[in-house]
């Protein structure tokens, strides 16, 4: 597949160009008076539309491989721009009371147009030097502990949970190992289905596999049109199954890891739709589609009894693939 | 429990096999007495689903359910189809998890025994299934439930679906606990990624057979990852033993009565 881009930038630079051609116009209209001037706003109509032509066919139609470059773009808005949006008196709590801190998942209670609720999520980093303070969004089992503290908590004092996933996977480092980042995952899964609070998961990037389902378990799962879930990085499962990491868009394709696969197979309730060309293009938008899609499953979920919502938790995940009330004549190897 | 047990004339294989860990030429008669363990360097060797139940649970107890269960191929994944279908030949089964109830010390159990034979013991949704299934079993009617894990993690072939066996088996683990049925797993060669982080590391109790490896990402991902080296037994019974993530190492021949106690110990509901 030596056709696939290596980066999002590669279909964006006919973009680039476009808008620096954009910019000139502008000034030129700027400056200009009269026929001049109409003439040039006409000029850059034209070519607005051709821009917008171009981000509708391009983005509505992005390989799976593209969906994972994008998913993992560094101007895409991250947990923290999606707090800083959409929640008010956030107030970031560190302690995991075990070991120490872990800057990729961070969490707190906040105000949620106007409601009080416990908002946990990966956080990625944009320059070098915030990456690595973040471990690049890959959380240590601090991290998961962490965040049971606050699913607790948020139990205790009546909180609906909500949690943004952004995360290439969990720390794989031996010392992450030594300190149980396996239980810490599993720990954080089994907290989350005792919650008698709603919890909404939102899949705003990378869904990396364990490190990501970790802090996923709601009452409804959403994700960005431009998220990805995997069980395992594209490139990952090429380099197992073919021994040929480089072949990472077809097993893109193969894993099905896109927003649109997920909600086909009736493991994402719903996709939030990105502006046009995608979150980075119009953060605010981006956020403002999150936040409206938040509040209408929170106010359905929240008319339920906290018994129902740990029940609806469970029922959802019980019965996710189909295999619940499975008997073999409905499984085609199966005779 | 004889593997490959034929009335032809006995050839050198038959009667002999190699430690795969020291290499001295076993008699096979010998090994199998000793429950695949190397009477040399106690290297515990993978046991098949029906022999790790033969030698656990009280002779004839064992009823299987949901056998019938098998996988499919919910993405049509590259070659996915035919590597199913040869595990399915080979093993004659149609998942590599088997499960059921039966008795040890004339006790009740729910139990379930992951056979790494079967594509790596990986977990796809019917793995996923089969263990719920048992764990909800042991929560409905009130009786422990142990788990043999053997499993290289999520079975990627199924993409998010085995995923998604993550939080399934999760989920039925917090049945138990809400239930009050003991839940014990036990660690055997190897148990990975997907398994140990879902359902694995949240059991009761956790037991591990000696010098299996168990970790969350694949050796090479970990020391790569690390700026340090990582210590000989990293990834190991012993290591993780060491730093408090599991309760015992029990060598196989005593793992039966530790089980049949255990059980005993933590009883069956409230
Ligand atoms: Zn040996």
């Amino acid at each position: 597949m030596s056709t696939a881009p290596k980066t999002w930038k590669e279909w964006e630079k006919p973009l680039i160009e476009l808008e620096e051609a954009l910019g000139k116009l502008q000034e030129l209209a700027n400056r200009a008076t009269g026929t001049e001037r109409d003439r040039l706003l006409e000029k850059i109509k034209g070519f607005e539309k051709r821009r917008d032509r171009y981000l509708d066919t391009k983005y509505h139609n992005l390989s799976a491989w593209e969906e994972v470059l994008l998913a993992r773009a560094e101007p895409r808005p991250y947990t923290l721009d999606y707090i800083n949006a959409l929640f008010r008196d956030f107030i970031e709590l560190q302690g995991d009371r075990r070991h120490g801190p872990d800057n990729a998942i961070l969490g707190g209670p906040a105000f949620f147009n106007g409601q009080r609720v416990m908002v946990v999520g990966h956080q990625k980093g944009r320059t070098i030097s915030e990456r690595t303070h973040r471990n690049f969004a890959m959380s240590r089992p601090e991290g998961y502990r962490k965040a049971i503290r606050l699913f607790e908590m948020a139990d205790r004092f009546n909180l609906p949970v909500i949690s943004f996933i952004d995360t290439p996977a969990a720390d794989p480092s031996v010392e992450s190992e030594s300190r149980g980042i396996s239980e810490a995952i599993a720990a954080s899964m089994l907290s989350m289905f005792e919650l008698r609070v709603p919890t909404i998961a939102v899949v705003i990037g990378e869904g990396g596999s364990g490190g990501a389902i970790g802090i996923g378990i709601g009452n409804k799962v959403l994700m960005m049109e431009h998220a990805i879930y995997s069980v395992i990085p594209p490139e990952g499962c090429a380099a197992i199954l073919w021994r040929a990491p480089e072949r990472g868009a077809e097993a893109a394709d193969a894993l099905r890891l896109t927003s649109r696969s997920a909600l086909e197979l009736g493991l994402a309730d719903e996709i939030i739709p990105e502006p046009r060309g995608g979150a980075h293009r119009d953060p605010a938008v981006a956020a403002e589609s999150v936040g409206a899609a938040i509040q209408m499953h929170l106010d359905q979920l929240c008319k339920m009894s906290p018994d129902a919502l740990k029940q609806h938790r469970y029922e959802r995940f019980r019965s996710v693939d189909g295999l619940r009330e499975a008997s073999p004549s409905d499984l085609p190897l199966g005779k | 429990m004889r593997l490959g047990a034929k009335s032809k004339t006995p050839t050198f294989s038959d009667a002999f096999l190699q430690c795969a860990r020291c290499k001295k030429t076993l008699f096979r008669r010998e090994f199998e007495a000793n429950l695949s363990v190397c009477p040399y360097c106690s290297h515990h060797h993978r046991l098949s689903a029906a022999q790790r139940i033969a030698i656990t649970f009280d002779v004839d107890s064992f009823v299987e359910l949901d056998s019938d269960l098998a996988s499919d191929d919910p993405l049509s994944f590259p070659e996915y189809s035919e590597k199913l279908a040869g595990a399915v030949a080979k093993s004659d089964r149609l998942d590599g998890i088997v499960c059921g109830t039966a008795t040890i010390g004339k006790l009740p159990v729910s139990i379930a025994v992951s056979d790494f034979g079967f594509m790596g013991g990986s977990m796809g949704r019917v793995a996923g299934e089969k263990i719920t299934r048992t764990l909800e079993r042991g929560a409905d009617r009130g009786i422990p439930s142990i788990i043999f894990c053997a499993s290289g993690g999520a079975r990627m072939q199924e993409g998010l679906l085995s995923l998604m066996q993550m939080a399934k088996t999760t989920a039925a683990v917090e049945r138990c606990r809400s239930a009050g049925t003991p839940y014990i797993a036990v660690f055997t060669d190897p148990t990975m990624a997907g398994v140990l982080a879902s359902y694995a590391s949240i059991a009761d109790v956790i037991l591990a057979e000696p010098r299996a490896l168990i970790g969350f990402a694949g050796a090479r991902v970990s020391k790569q990852a690390q700026v340090v080296k990582a210590p000989d037994d990293f990834q190991t019974s012993e290591f993780l033993l060491k730093h408090g993530m599991i309760d015992r190492i029990v060598p196989r021949k005593e793992l039966r009565d530790t089980l049949e106690s255990l059980v005993a110990l933590l009883g069956g509901g409230k």
